[in-house]
């Protein structure tokens, strides 16, 4: 994991006493609430329904246990208990007053975490593929990568007041685990020619206007990365549509101006660019990188696990993912329980975690953006050990990837831009689907919510999506069918005519049984959709 | 202690001569001072940069950045002359613009000077190379 130098420290620091200066200057009058705003964004910081919400940053989805007892300790001290963690490999506090947040932040920093550019039109938080350093379809660890990029962009003074908010992934893995294709940039690492590199998309995201990123370079090595990011951004600060914020994101600019028409800008750009010496010397990726190494595995770890007992059997078959190295498992801590807020725990669940993640997983923990925590390198005889104290904490619920692991947005139930309310209707369609044979017997099956068109539930990358909006008052919610935000990237197409709160849940129950009508052996729900087309489904909705 | 004047951080005299339009400096070659609006480009200026003495860059609104590229190119290019943000231009943005290249500010509201001498002395190290003398972290780490 990455480490603080001085350096880090300092600049981590000298943030907080920023912040607390700024919420002096506001709590004192000198600062408006209209210029406050963009400072309180540019770190986490929103004003939601009821109270302030505080974002976190955990970079790239990655943190040790002393980060995670933190976060689980503000939880108790300065929130009512519980965090809640993102589609952005995030966590936010939704209660939080806002003459707390200074200390907030400075406990923060003692264990090398903060706020900065969680929100704001500036260059979010990093994310990445929440397997990085233990897939075994990986070329490289993501991750140095992402910290790079994570420092570059850390207070950029050129680019801090973009045309909108910008969020970048990588990846390295032929499976996309990160929704890379749906963002700003998505990075997706290769090798050639014995050489790491990364291709670059651009112009991807969800929101009122979904679009795939396009490839923009098919391969930047990391001595050209910042100078190529620089010139990415530049094009899209100087053009980017200022003159409405439904339109002001890249994918917007890509779509008018055309990819190949962006690319030519922005490889005049990068020639000027990479003259001016932005790139950090390969020694500092080594450095980076040093701080990745693979942990000190035990080689000829045992591999035969006890299956006898069948909740056991259960939870490894769906939880738990294969690992580079034998003898190792990818454990996946689902945080979606049968009744439960999707992506929330609580302090005691927090602070398990963590004791779990540092006696059991080489001190690691990841975020995942279907919300949901990993343990990544566990060795396979801990495995019941750790799936007992999971169970005991109401954490062992054996759903990864079903139709009841869902991603879904804080909704009105926090949110101030929210039409609908996306929990209880979360909590509805787990109900409905709470018999496990049956979520297992469908299969994969990703089901997203929103809460308004800013789509911050993913549903446009739903298998199955579901948008709340008002209609006229009333909680209306659309039925969209046969988005992917992995590798085989699509986005959902609405099926048609809106639904009340109950009726939604109907029409999901109609699809899954189309779908069980028409599969064919070892088809996903997907798989078949996308075979049978959305005809079928559209007539068993709306009969 | 409260300053609206007019803010540099040069050793020459202010330039007297009123800035003009971009249309009217591309039309008319005499010209030592423009103004760029948000949405103008900056690299139309290169070919004449060597007869600019001030190029002040407005900020219609504190969120509109396009003002930062412009900076940035203008210094890029070898522009020494006196670089202006004018307009809404606030205290916490303010060493934002300095790392961009410009060393002139005409706010319209006043600036607290004791806000602004905190604001700028603040942060000892940046992680990015600009328009500034700052040595970047990844520098100090390797020499």
């Amino acid at each position: 994991m990455y480490k603080y130098d001085q350096y880090d420290q300092a600049i981590v620091d000298a943030r907080v006493d920023e912040f607390r200066d700024q919420v002096e200057r506001r709590l004192s009058g000198q600062l408006t609430e209209d210029q406050f705003k963009p400072l309180r964004l540019m770190n986490g910081l929103y004003l939601q329904l009821h109270a302030y919400m505080l974002r976190v940053a955990i970079p790239y989805g990655t943190l040790d246990a002393r980060q995670m007892r933190m976060l689980g300790s503000i939880a108790r001290d300065y929130d009512r208990g519980y965090g809640h963690f993102t589609t952005r490999q995030n966590l936010q506090f939704n209660w939080i007053k806002l003459a707390d947040t200074p200390d907030i932040l400075a406990k923060l920093a003692t264990v090398e975490m903060h706020a900065i550019q969680t929100s704001g039109n500036c260059i979010r938080n990093i994310s990445a593929d929440q397997y990085a350093g233990a897939a075994a379809d990986e070329v490289a660890d993501p991750r140095p990568w992402a910290e790079l990029i994570r420092q570059w962009s850390t207070f950029h003074p050129e680019f801090s007041y973009l045309p909108r908010k910008f969020k970048i992934a990588v990846i390295a893995a032929a499976e996309d685990r990160a929704a890379m294709r749906l963002h700003d940039i998505g990075i997706q690492l290769l090798e050639r020619d014995g050489e790491l590199g990364g291709a670059i998309y651009v112009g991807g995201g969800m929101g009122r206007t979904p679009m795939v990123s396009h490839l923009i370079r098919d391969f930047v090595t990391a001595n050209d990365l910042m100078s190529y990011l620089e010139a990415c951004l530049r094009v899209y600060n100087r053009y980017g549509r200022r003159d409405n914020i439904y339109k002001a994101r890249i994918k917007i600019l890509l779509h008018e101006i055309g990819p190949d028409k962006y690319r030519r800008q922005v490889e005049e750009e990068f020639v000027a660019v990479k003259q001016l010496g932005l790139d950090p010397p390969r020694a500092e990726l080594d450095r980076i990188t040093a701080m990745f190494a693979p942990p000190a595995f035990e080689t000829d770890a045992p591999a035969d696990i006890d299956r006898s007992d069948p909740d056991f059997a259960v939870w490894l078959d769906q939880n738990v993912v294969a690992h580079k190295q034998p003898g190792y498992a990818i454990v996946n801590i689902s945080l979606k329980p049968a009744g439960g807020i999707p992506g929330d725990a609580t302090a005691d669940q927090i602070d398990l975690m963590a004791d779990l993640g540092e006696r059991f997983s080489f001190n690691e923990l990841r975020v995942t953006h279907a919300q949901n925590i990993v343990l990544p390198h566990v060795a396979m005889r801990d495995l019941r050990k750790v799936w007992t104290a999971l169970s005991e904490a109401g954490l062992a619920e054996p759903n990864l990837d079903l139709i009841t692991d869902i991603i879904a947005c804080p909704g009105l139930d926090y949110c101030s831009l929210a039409n609908a309310r996306s929990i209880p209707l979360a909590q509805k369609i787990a109900g409905r689907f709470a018999d496990r044979e049956r979520q297992r017997d469908l299969g994969e099956l990703k089901l997203k919510i929103s809460g308004c068109i800013n789509a911050c539930g993913h549903h446009h990358a739903g298998h199955i999506g579901i948008l709340g909006v008002d209609k006229k008052g009333v909680e209306n919610f659309q039925l969209s069918l046969g988005g992917s935000g992995a590798e085989d990237v699509s986005l959902a197409k609405i099926t048609g005519p809106g639904f009340s709160e109950d009726g939604v849940v109907d029409a999901i129950e109609r699809v899954t049984d189309t779908y069980v009508d028409l599969r064919e052996p070892g088809e996903r729900f997907l798989d078949t959709y996308r075979r049978v087309g959305f005809e079928p489904f559209k007539a068993a909705i709306y009969g | 202690m409260v300053e609206s004047a007019l803010l540099r951080f040069r050793d020459d005299e202010p330039h007297d001569e009123p800035a003009v339009t971009l249309d009217a400096f591309l039309g008319q070659s005499n010209a030592t001072a423009v103004r760029l609006e948000a949405g103008e480009d900056a690299r139309a200026l290169l070919p004449q940069l060597g007869q600019l003495a001030l190029v002040e860059v407005s900020f219609p609104t504190f969120r509109d950045g396009r003002g930062y590229s412009a900076a940035r190119v203008l210094r890029e290019a070898g522009y020494t002359g006196e670089l202006r943000a004018a307009g809404d231009v606030l205290v916490d943005q303010l060493p934002l613009m300095r790392r961009c290249g410009f060393d002139s500010f005409a706010p319209e509201a006043p600036i607290d000077a004791d806000v602004l001498q905190r604001s700028l002395d603040r942060y000892d190290y940046r992680y990015q190379p600009a328009a500034d003398a700052v040595v970047p972290v990844w520098k100090l780490r390797h020499g």
